[in-house]
C-alpha cells in the first residue's frame, strides 16, 4: 500500500490546498486571525526570474581573481555632513530589540561591523549592547517612537524615518505579551505582558509637506550631521519615492512585499504590497525623473538572499540592499539542528515562522533568557559577517563577468527576464527577445 | 541676572539660532525676536537655558527639549515640544495639533487651546492646557498626565495605556477603552500639584478623571478593534 494519497488517484484542490484548509480550520476553531513572523510565502515574480548576460564577443569581462571590482558605497551625502561610508552594499535591516533577543541584536551589530557595513535599530529603541557592538548604526524613527530620545539620536550614525514595511504597508507593529518582559516594557514605556499594538501613522505629521518639516527638525536637532533615510513599504512606490526625495531624504529604503516581519497578520503579509521586483524599477524611475538617481541613494529590501539578488538589485539601479530574514537564517534561524524542537512547537526546520510567539528554539526571536542564551553573539556575528562577505563576492563574480569594475556599474542592460511578468516589472527584455512588455517596444 | 542674548530671525537663520542654542552654557538666557512662525525653533536643546520666543512659532517648536525652559509669547504650530524629555515649555497663546506628542517628560503648559491629538502617544510628560483640546487627545497615551481646564473633543483617550487625564469642562466623547475613573485624594493632590506648576488657580474638585479600562491590553476573540 502507498502512503501517498495522490498515488491512489486522489486529487488535491489547487484552490483549497492543504495550507488553506488548515487556515480555515484554525479560524473556525479559535475565532482569531493568524499572526506570524517571516514574510510572504506565496510565489511572486522575483529576482530568480532574471538572468545576467555575461560578456563575450561584444562585451569585455574582467579577470575573476586579478582585476579589481570595487564594492564600497557612500550613503547620505546629499545633505549630511557625515555620510556613511560602507565597504559593501549589503546592510542589515531594522529589527527591534523586543522582537529579537539582545544577543541576536548584538550578533547583528558584530557581523555588520566585521563586514564593514551598517546595522539598524527597530521599533523598540536603541540598546547599549547594540550601540556598543555596531560601528555604524542607523536609528529608526517610527510612528510608535518607543524609546525615542535625543541622546540616542545624537549617538546614531544615521536616522531612518519609517513610514512602512513591505510585509505590512499601512500597518503598525505588534509585539505579543509573552515577549514584553520588564526590560522591553521599560524601554517602550508599556505595562509588562500586554499585547502591544504600535501606531501605523506618525503622531505629529501627515503627508509629504509635513515630512519635509519633520526631516528638517531631525537635521536641526543633530546639527545636519547625520544622513536621514525614509523607509517605505512597496505599494505606490513611484509616487512615494518622488515625495520622499522632495521632502529632503538623503536615502530612501524601499521594502518589497516579501520583506520579513516579527509579527503581522497573515492576511496582511500575503495580500498587501507589491513585489520587490516590481517596486525597484519604479523607485529608480522616480529618482531619475527628479534628477536625483545616485544623489539620493536607494536601498532595497524584501527577499534579498544572496549575491545574485544583490547584483540584480544593483543592476536595476539600487545603491545598496538590506537583509533581514537572510541575516536571521545566518544566525541559525530554521537550522536543521533545531528540527525536533520546532516540531514540538508544531513547526519544522525550514517552515518556522512563529517569531511572534517568543519560543524560538534558536534563541533569536525570543526574550526568554534560557533560549536567548543559546545564541553566542560572537559566533553569530561571525556567521553574519560570512554571509555578507559571500554575498558581496558572489555579486563581484557576476559583475566581473559582465565587465564591471564596480558593483554599481551593473546596469539593466546586463539583464534579461525569464517570464513575461518579470520582464514587464523589471523593464528588461524577455530572454531571447528584445521585447519589454508595456513599453511599446 | 545674566544678560539676555537676542537673536533676531529677520537676519539670523533657524540654523544659526539652533546652533547657538546647542552650544549655549547652562544658565544663559536667550530671546528670539521676529520668529514669524518659523518651524523648528529651539529644537534639540540639551542644557538648562532660558529661551523666550517673542511671537508665533511654526511646527515642532522646542521639539525633543531636554532641561531648557522655552516660553512662546504667541501661538505654535503642529507638535510643540514633541518628544520632550525634560524641562518646561510654555505657550502663552494656542497650539495646533499633536502638542506634546510622544513626550517622555517635562512640563508643557498651553495657556490657550490645543487642537486635535494633544498628548498623542504621550510617554511620561505632564501637559496642562488652559483652554480646550481637540479630538483624539491623549490617543494611545502611555504615561504622564494631561490636564484640560476647558472642554475635550471627541474620542478622548482612545486606545489609552497608562496616561491619566483630568478634564474640568465637558468631554464630547470618550475613545475606545477610555473610561471615567473615581477621583481619590491622591488624584486631587496630583492635580493640585500640576495646576500649581502651571501657575493656575482652578479648583481640583471641579475636574473629572479618565483612564484606560485596560480591555484592549490582550488580543481576544471579543476584541473587535
Ligand atoms: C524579526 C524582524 C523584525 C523586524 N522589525 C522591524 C522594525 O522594527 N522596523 C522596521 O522598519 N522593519 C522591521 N522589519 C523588517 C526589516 O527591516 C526588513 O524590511 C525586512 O526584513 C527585509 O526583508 P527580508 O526579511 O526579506 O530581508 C523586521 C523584520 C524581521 C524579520
Amino acid at each position: 500500500m502507498h502512503d501517498d494519497p495522490a498515488a491512489l488517484g486522489l486529487r488535491e484542490s489547487a484552490t483549497f490546498d492543504r495550507a488553506t484548509i488548515a487556515a480555515i480550520q484554525r479560524a473556525a476553531e479559535t475565532g482569531v486571525y493568524d499572526i506570524r513572523g517571516w514574510g510572504a510565502k506565496r510565489r511572486v515574480p522575483h529576482f530568480d526570474d532574471l538572468l545576467f548576460l555575461g560578456a563575450s564577443m561584444s562585451r569585455y569581462p574582467l579577470e575573476g581573481y586579478r582585476e579589481r571590482c570595487d564594492t564600497d558605497v557612500v550613503l547620505g551625502d546629499r545633505h549630511a555632513t557625515r555620510p556613511l561610508r560602507l565597504a559593501t552594499p549589503v546592510t542589515i535591516a531594522g529589527m527591534s530589540f523586543g522582537a529579537l533577543s539582545a544577543q541576536a541584536k548584538e550578533a547583528l551589530g558584530r557581523g555588520a561591523s566585521e563586514a564593514g557595513t551598517s546595522t539598524t535599530t527597530g521599533d523598540g529603541g536603541m540598546t547599549p549592547e547594540e550601540r556598543g557592538h555596531s560601528k555604524t548604526l542607523v536609528y529608526q524613527y517610527l510612528p510608535s517612537r518607543y524609546g525615542m530620545n535625543p541622546d540616542d539620536l545624537r549617538r546614531a550614525d544615521a536616522i531612518e524615518v519609517v513610514l512602512g514595511q513591505g510585509a505590512k504597508p499601512g500597518g503598525g507593529g505588534m509585539l505579543l505579551g509573552q515577549k514584553i518582559t520588564d526590560r522591553v516594557a521599560a524601554m517602550r514605556t508599556l505595562p509588562p505582558g500586554i499585547d502591544q499594538r504600535s501606531a501605523c501613522r506618525h503622531p505629529d505629521w501627515t503627508g509629504p509637506d509635513d515630512l519635509e518639516i519633520k526631516i528638517r527638525e531631525l537635521r536641526e536637532i543633530t546639527d545636519w550631521e547625520k544622513p536621514i533615510y525614509v523607509k517605505v513599504g512597496a505599494t505606490r512606490t513611484y509616487y512615494d519615492v518622488k515625495l520622499a526625495a522632495k521632502a529632503g531624504a538623503d536615502v530612501i529604503v524601499v521594502d518589497g512585499m516579501q520583506g520579513g516581519t516579527a509579527a503581522t497578520q497573515e492576511v496582511f503579509i500575503e495580500h498587501v504590497g507589491i513585489p520587490t521586483l516590481a517596486a525597484l524599477p519604479q523607485a529608480v524611475r522616480a529618482l531619475q525623473e527628479e534628477g536625483l538617481h545616485r544623489r539620493v541613494q536607494l536601498v532595497v529590501s524584501g527577499g534579498v538572499r544572496n549575491g545574485a539578488d544583490l547584483a540584480k538589485c544593483m543592476a536595476l539601479g539600487a545603491d545598496a540592499v538590506a537583509i533581514g530574514t537572510a541575516a536571521l537564517i545566518a544566525l541559525g534561524d530554521n537550522h536543521p539542528k533545531w528540527d525536533a524542537e520546532y516540531r514540538k512547537l508544531g513547526s519544522a526546520a525550514g517552515y518556522f515562522d512563529d517569531y511572534q510567539d517568543g519560543r524560538d528554539p534558536a534563541g533569536i526571536s525570543t526574550q526568554d533568557e534560557e533560549l536567548a542564551a543559546r545564541l553566542d553573539p560572537v559566533e553569530g556575528g561571525r556567521r553574519v559577517a560570512n554571509l555578507i562577505r559571500v554575498m558581496t563576492m558572489e555579486a563581484q563574480t557576476i559583475a566581473r563577468a559582465c565587465g564591471k569594475a564596480h558593483l554599481r556599474n551593473l546596469e539593466p542592460e546586463d539583464l534579461v527576464a525569464l517570464t513575461v511578468e518579470s520582464a514587464a516589472m523589471a523593464r528588461v527584455p524577455l530572454a531571447g527577445t528584445d521585447w519589454i512588455p508595456g513599453t511599446g517596444r | 541676572m545674566a544678560p539676555v542674548t537676542e537673536i533676531d530671525l529677520r537676519s539670523a537663520s533657524v540654523r544659526e539660532l539652533n546652533g547657538a542654542l546647542h552650544r549655549a552654557e547652562p544658565g544663559t538666557s536667550w530671546r528670539v525676536l521676529h520668529p514669524g512662525g518659523a518651524h523648528n525653533l529651539a529644537v534639540g536643546l540639551d542644557a538648562a537655558v532660558d529661551v523666550v520666543i517673542d511671537g508665533h512659532a511654526g511646527y515642532y517648536c522646542a521639539g525633543m527639549n531636554q532641561h531648557a525652559t522655552v516660553t512662546v509669547h504667541g501661538n505654535v504650530g503642529v507638535g510643540v515640544a514633541e518628544n520632550m524629555m525634560s524641562g518646561t515649555v510654555r505657550v502663552r497663546g494656542s497650539a495646533s495639533q499633536s502638542a506634546g506628542a510622544t513626550a517622555h517628560g517635562g512640563l508643557l503648559v498651553i495657556d490657550g487651546d490645543a487642537s486635535a491629538r494633544c498628548g498623542i502617544s504621550m510617554k511620561g510628560v505632564d501637559i496642562v492646557v488652559g483652554g480646550d483640546v481637540g479630538h483624539m487627545s491623549a490617543f494611545m497615551g502611555q504615561a504622564g498626565r494631561l490636564v484640560v481646564c476647558g472642554d475635550a473633543g471627541d474620542a478622548l483617550g482612545d486606545s489609552l495605556y497608562e496616561a491619566r487625564i483630568y478634564v474640568q469642562g465637558r468631554v464630547r466623547s470618550l475613545g475606545a477603552d477610555c473610561v471615567e475613573k473615581e477621583m481619590g485624594p491622591e488624584h486631587l493632590a496630583e492635580l493640585a500639584m500640576l495646576l500649581k506648576a502651571a501657575g493656575r488657580d482652578d479648583d481640583p474638585a471641579g475636574f473629572r478623571r479618565y483612564g484606560s479600562a485596560r480591555r484592549l491590553y490582550h488580543f481576544t476573540t471579543g476584541n473587535s478593534y
